[in-house]
């Protein structure tokens, strides 16, 4: 039982996870998310909105960036945010060009090799001598942007997803979802899921409801997936109050209004689980590119 | 990377013991609508209660040794900590056994659950130190067994199929009796602790407080402190891993003040003011065990339980542990240890 007096009986880890929890707050916290999808679906605008990037104030590190090719780029950005005293690196990587090749034959490799890569460099790390401060930029999550504008998967989503699955956990996200009415965006919904169960695509499984969390709630946000989003670099004045929004002639979309798009529910989905993405990232795909690698050198 | 391999769970079994207390949500999982906020909260301090339900959800462990001479009051200590049976004393152990000729070394596993957070207890017991005629390199096969865990660590962790948690047996704290002599340590105890402080956090405790008047008592805490300096023995919490100046301010004050904690165990209670106290009774009074001003183990209770028994496994898991593993990878000429093995072993260790 639950006694936090000194009674006879109370002996007091029960204060572990307030240690941990000290611990934690004083170390921060560091997350990658990847951004993949053709030029001009609204990526960045979208991580901004997300992470209110452009309405923080912030603090840049000059990022580690790998051009490879000249066709896909691979650009990594880092941001340190900071809310009611938790520290955050987080760690944007952007993939310009994708797609945007008249034969994009090759356009993802780009990408795997980045992901690698960072397999690759932790692998290193946690094999070596010193590993005091080893450095995490795996990717933990990749949002896949899915045009709005198709009648669901494309050829190059299809091999993407494929490519990728077991690398990384996929968020599939319909952008510009202004673009499509209510009904029009259920259609595409479902038809993405379809294609997405038709090729055996494994996108990131949201873990079951605690006991505590709300089980209709996680319902759902797992219901909407392919989050249908919009986002927004600007502020509009709608009743009186300064939101995020997109102005036209016939009304203003709001970003964060949950009967216009998923964006509330992405964003929360997103934060709500990076501790699950990282450990998935950790104990499935790092694990398994370990064990392959290593089965492959023979060491 | 937030979590990090830090703990090391027990079985899954564990999680399936004791239902979960039904908590109030902290993390607002509905969105709230349309709100004077919006432009100002994302949500990212969500993550410390994701990290505390996990360290709730898949509870922890926790290895602690005790190394003294018997007879002085190591498991009735170990007990009195955990307000629970938990030392060899209780597990079958005769009190009329014979001293064990040479030092053995015994480990008891227990699971005990407090507010909603499951621990799985190990005491590591070491009967016959110190109690030989002849008590060369008695610490010996302490430090074999302390090795022996980072070993078994090691080798979970260069394995190509490894586990998602690996059990960690490893040895977090050690707490070591000092005779209450009143005088000042004896050879042996600077030897164990010399040696064994490189490998393992040692805590020292002085036993059996009770035979000593409040001025004997700082005298002697005095005496050992500055022989421990002398000697050049870093006892836990140790200067150099201090990570930050609000640590270093903690520390320095335990370590210059309360260090070596002089305690008192007791598994009895008694009625004190109409309370249920642990305690020794005698003719002159009744010893209160958690009383402050009797003695000091409710310091050493709060420091290893309460306040710093997280940071005595980090600093096990990064430090000592780490120390361990280079010093393998060296002698193994910068390899991972099963490099060498690979030809007799054919399930493709690392």
């Amino acid at each position: 039982s639950c006694q936090f007096s000194d009674s006879a009986g109370y002996v007091g880890f029960a204060n572990l996870p307030n240690q941990v929890h000290r611990k934690s707050v004083k170390k921060g916290f560091e997350f990658t998310l990847m951004v993949v999808g053709e030029s001009g679906l609204g990526k960045s605008t979208l991580i901004n909105s997300l992470f209110l990037t452009d309405l923080y104030p912030e603090r840049y590190i000059p990022g580690a960036a790998e051009k490879i090719e000249r066709t896909v780029q691979i650009e990594a950005s880092t941001v340190e945010i900071e809310e009611r005293g938790v520290k955050l690196r987080l760690t944007v990587v952007d993939t310009p060009g994708y797609g945007d090749a008249i034969n994009s034959q090759d356009c993802f490799k780009t990408i795997i090799q980045y992901i690698d890569n960072q397999f690759e460099r932790y692998l290193h790390d946690e094999s070596g001598l010193n590993r005091r401060h080893i450095i995490d930029n795996r990717v933990h999550c990749c949002f896949y942007f899915i045009s709005p504008f198709g009648h669901g998967l494309k050829p190059l989503d299809v091999e993407f997803m494929k490519a990728l699955h077991g690398k990384v956990n996929i968020v599939p996200v319909i952008a510009k979802a202004d673009t499509l009415t209510l009904k029009e965006r259920e259609r595409l919904k479902r038809r993405v899921l379809d294609e997405i169960s038709e090729h055996g695509i494994r996108i990131y499984q949201l873990p079951d409801a605690d006991s505590d969390e709300d089980e209709e709630f996680k319902e759902q946000t797992r219901a909407s997936i392919p989050f249908a989003v919009i986002g927004s670099n600007q502020l509009i004045e709608v009743k009186g109050k300064k939101i995020r929004g997109r102005l036209y002639p016939w009304g203003v979309v709001e970003v964060e209004n949950p009967e216009h798009n998923d964006f509330l529910k992405l964003r929360t989905m997103l934060v709500t689980h990076m501790q699950d993405l990282q450990e998935v990232t950790q104990d499935l795909h790092y694990e398994n590119f370990r064990s392959e690698r290593l089965k492959r050198t023979g060491k | 990377p937030c979590a990090g391999p830090v703990e090391s769970k027990n079985e899954a079994a564990m999680s399936e013991l004791v239902p979960e207390p039904r908590q109030k949500p902290v993390v607002p999982m509905k969105p709230m609508g349309i709100n004077a906020n919006l432009l100002g909260y994302i949500g990212i301090d969500t993550i410390i209660e994701q990290m505390r339900k996990k360290t709730m959800k898949t509870g922890f462990d926790f290895n602690i040794m005790v190394v003294g001479q018997s007879g002085l009051g190591k498991s009735t200590l170990v007990n009195t900590l955990f307000k629970s049976q938990v030392s060899r004393k209780s597990s079958g152990w005769n009190r009329e056994e014979k001293i064990p000729k040479t030092v053995e070394i015994k480990a008891i596993g227990h699971v005990i659950e407090e507010g909603g957070v499951k621990m799985k207890l190990t005491v590591i017991d070491t009967p016959g130190f110190g109690d030989q005629i002849n008590n060369e390199n008695c610490w010996e096969p302490i430090e074999k067994y302390i090795n022996e865990q980072y070993e078994k660590f090691l080798k979970e962790e260069v394995n190509i199929a490894r586990k998602k948690r690996i059990p960690d047996t490893r040895v977090h704290c050690c707490l070591y009796f000092i005779s209450p002599t009143g005088h000042s340590l004896r050879p042996l105890d600077l030897e164990f602790m010399k040696h064994l402080s490189k490998v393992v956090n040692i805590i020292p405790v002085i036993a059996k407080a009770d035979t000593m008047t409040l001025e004997e008592k700082t005298e002697f805490k005095q005496r050992v402190r500055k022989e421990l300096e002398v000697n050049g023995i870093e006892f836990y919490p140790q200067k150099e891993f201090d990570e930050d100046l609000e640590d270093k301010t903690e520390n320095d004050k335990i370590r210059q003040e309360s260090m070596p904690f002089a305690v008192v165990g007791s598994d009895k209670e008694y009625q004190v003011n109409g309370k249920r106290v642990l305690g020794r009774k005698t003719p002159w009074g009744i010893i209160e065990v958690e009383n402050l001003t009797h003695c000091e183990f409710a310091l050493l209770r709060d420091f290893v339980i309460r306040t710093h028994l997280q940071d005595l496994k980090e600093v096990t898991h990064n430090i000592h542990y780490e120390t361990y593993r280079a010093k393998r990878l060296n002698d193994n000429g910068g390899l991972p240890p099963m490099a060498v093995e690979t030809e007799e072993n054919n399930e493709s260790n690392l």
